[in-house]
């Protein structure tokens, strides 16, 4: 097998690696996008703050421990412990994050029901950077390293078992098939949520008719809350899994912005187009880059090279699927009937 | 202060009607400077069909709001099962047993006909959401239950052939039937039904006429209505008020309403003074 073909499948694998973290964080989008008709912009900040909550909690730091000590004069850092088993903190991050959906209810969109979408929209602008804000008030904006105990590093079976079939070992790194393993996890507990569960279906009840939903004894306040806990876990484990690849830094809410190609291509209204879309833009983009960097084909052919591709590739991709199908591939065709 | 008192009695057709299930006690509904119900009192008693009936913009819709929580009246109460009902939420009045449909039809256009019906379950389920998503234990019983009640309902209602058809395919009748059994399904003590013939042929009004009677004749379900088409409302129910102008003009047996000048006047066309 020639050389090309065999890196070629090594960067498909990664692709679709890469392509799964995306979907995580388009997961959260669509939720509460179906749910509410809202398209958060604050996504990707809901993700950096709950990593950043996650670190801090696990490393038993005191919240908003600047402003406590700039206002009183004092000098606490730390709680008397200096970490915290990783589940407990896990789950305290949880209930942060569901008390951060009561609190978006009840302060941001509990005012706004009924308004158009894009004054909503605009909320949710003001709702990313004043969380951006809280999250550097509360945890400070030092880098830091997310270790919840995570395997990372090359994956040997993977390896040795590539280098047996093609001479070749494929470097796939063990913390992006946890990220898969858990995505697919995920994927089907939010299935088998929304299907079956009485909360599930009053969700997709909300999101298709506000007034028949109050009239089956369903309350709005309610699903709103659950949802966007819902969105706010989600962004939990994109924020985890992001932060234990990347470390937790304030870059990381712009992993909403690659989130966006995903949608468009994947559809703002469907949980597998998030995980498809993702799954696209992640092979898309790593394929693209492998062909027009390497210098035996592209380079044979046109005389030169382009880098740095993953910046711009998934966006065109979407633009080109915005003009043959803009309801995305899972999306729903909106049909008025006249 | 307490409810009207009745005593119970029967029917040339074999019903019982009972004591008071609801009553209105001098509503009064204002929209900024619009009064849609001025000081309206009535009852409903259990097991009747009670019409309310009245011209266009009489303030019929926004009566039944009233009833269902989705409008609060500026004055007056709502007495419900003895006890006066204080400003609630509409899912928390259909908790109560408050079922109802609409007259524009709202239903989950993206949902089959049986998940819309199994919707009007949401509030017999019981069961934790970890049992429910794995379908395991009790779960997997009342699931069972509730989808035994929802095909009885639609048996009843005669939709078998389009179960699992989405209902956002259907036609206009069809669709009337369909949000008819999400509200019967929840086994309401009180269904109001808005205007539930409007836009219907002959058939269909026959049809869904038959429909409601056959709803409190089996299952004993109190009903109150609207609508605006007086041969079909005279026939069905037992007792009719009349509204005109957000005023309540006449109230009693449909034989008794049809004798009674004002609502002879309000539906003729009389200049009002």
């Amino acid at each position: 097998m020639p050389d090309q073909l065999i890196f070629a499948m090594e960067v498909v694998a990664n692709g679709l690696m890469t392509g799964v973290m995306y979907a995580l964080v388009a997961l959260g989008f669509v939720l509460i996008y179906k749910a509410s008709g809202i398209f958060n912009y604050a996504q990707g900040v809901m993700a950096l703050f709950a990593a950043m909550t996650l670190v801090g909690i696990q490393e038993g730091r005191v919240p908003f421990a600047h402003l406590i000590n700039a206002t009183f004069g004092t000098e606490i850092h730390h709680l008397p412990w200096h970490s915290v088993p990783a589940l407990l903190a896990i789950a305290l991050t949880v209930l942060v994050m569901i008390g951060l959906a009561w609190f978006v209810q009840k302060v941001v969109f509990h005012h706004l029901v009924g308004q158009e979408p894009i004054i909503l929209f605009m909320a949710t602008i003001g709702l990313a950077y004043f969380l951006e804000g809280v999250a550097d008030l509360m945890w400070g904006s030092e880098i830091r390293t997310l270790d919840i105990g995570l395997p990372q590093g090359i994956n040997t079976i993977i390896d040795e078992t590539t280098f047996n079939w093609f001479g070749y070992g494929f470097f796939i790194d063990n913390l992006d098939i946890v990220a898969a393993i858990v995505a697919a996890v995920l994927v089907a507990g939010l299935v088998a949520f929304a299907q079956y569960t009485k909360q599930g279906r009053a969700m997709r009840a909300v999101a298709d008719d506000h007034q028949a939903a109050l009239s089956v004894g369903i309350s709005l306040n309610f699903v709103w809350i659950l949802v966007w806990s819902l969105a706010g876990f989600v962004a939990l484990v994109a924020g985890t899994m992001w932060g234990a690849k990347s470390g937790v830094q304030f870059s990381l809410s712009l992993i909403a912005l690659k989130a966006l190609p995903v949608l468009m291509l994947g559809g703002f209204t469907s949980i597998p187009g998030a995980i498809v879309g993702g799954l696209i833009i992640g092979v898309g983009e790593a394929l693209f880059e492998f062909i027009v960097s390497s210098n035996d084909i592209f380079g044979a052919v046109f005389g030169f090279t382009l880098n740095a591709t993953e910046n711009w590739f998934a966006y065109v991709l979407a633009l080109i699927f915005l003009v043959f199908r803009p309801q995305g591939l899972f999306g729903e065709k909106i049909i008025e009937r006249v | 202060m307490t409810m009207m008192q009745y005593e119970p009695y029967e029917t040339p057709d074999g019903r019982t009607i009972g004591n008071t299930l609801m009553e209105m006690k001098n509503i009064t509904l204002r929209f900024g400077g619009v009064v849609a119900i001025q000081d309206i009192s009535f009852d409903i008693r259990e097991g009747e069909i009670r019409a309310i009936i009245g011209p266009n913009g009489a303030g019929k819709s926004s009566m039944l709001n009233v009833i269902s929580g989705f409008y609060n009246p500026q004055e007056g109460d709502v007495w419900f099962r003895g006890t006066k009902r204080p400003p609630m939420r509409p899912y928390l009045v259909a908790r109560q047993g408050i079922a109802r449909t609409f007259q524009n039809i709202a239903l989950f256009d993206g949902m089959s006909v049986l998940d819309n019906i199994m919707t009007g379950r949401l509030n017999h389920m019981k069961t934790g959401f970890l049992g429910q998503a794995i379908w395991w234990g009790k779960a997997e019983k009342e699931e069972t239950l509730n989808r035994e009640k929802a095909e009885e309902i639609i048996d009843f209602l005669e939709i078998q052939s389009i179960r699992k058809t989405p209902v956002g395919r259907l036609p206009y009748g069809l669709k009337k039937r369909v949000e008819l059994a999400r509200a019967l399904v929840a086994e309401p003590e009180l269904l109001l039904l808005d205007e539930p013939m409007a836009g219907m042929n002959v058939e269909e009004k026959e049809d869904m006429s038959r429909f409601i009677l056959d709803v409190n004749d089996e299952y004993g379900t109190t009903i109150a209505l609207i609508e605006h088409d007086m041969g079909v409302v005279m026939d069905l129910s037992d007792r009719v008020v009349v509204m005109d102008y957000g005023k309540k003009i006449g109230d009693g047996t449909p034989d008794e309403v049809r004798n009674n000048q004002e609502v002879i006047d309000a539906y003729l066309g009389v200049a009002h003074d």
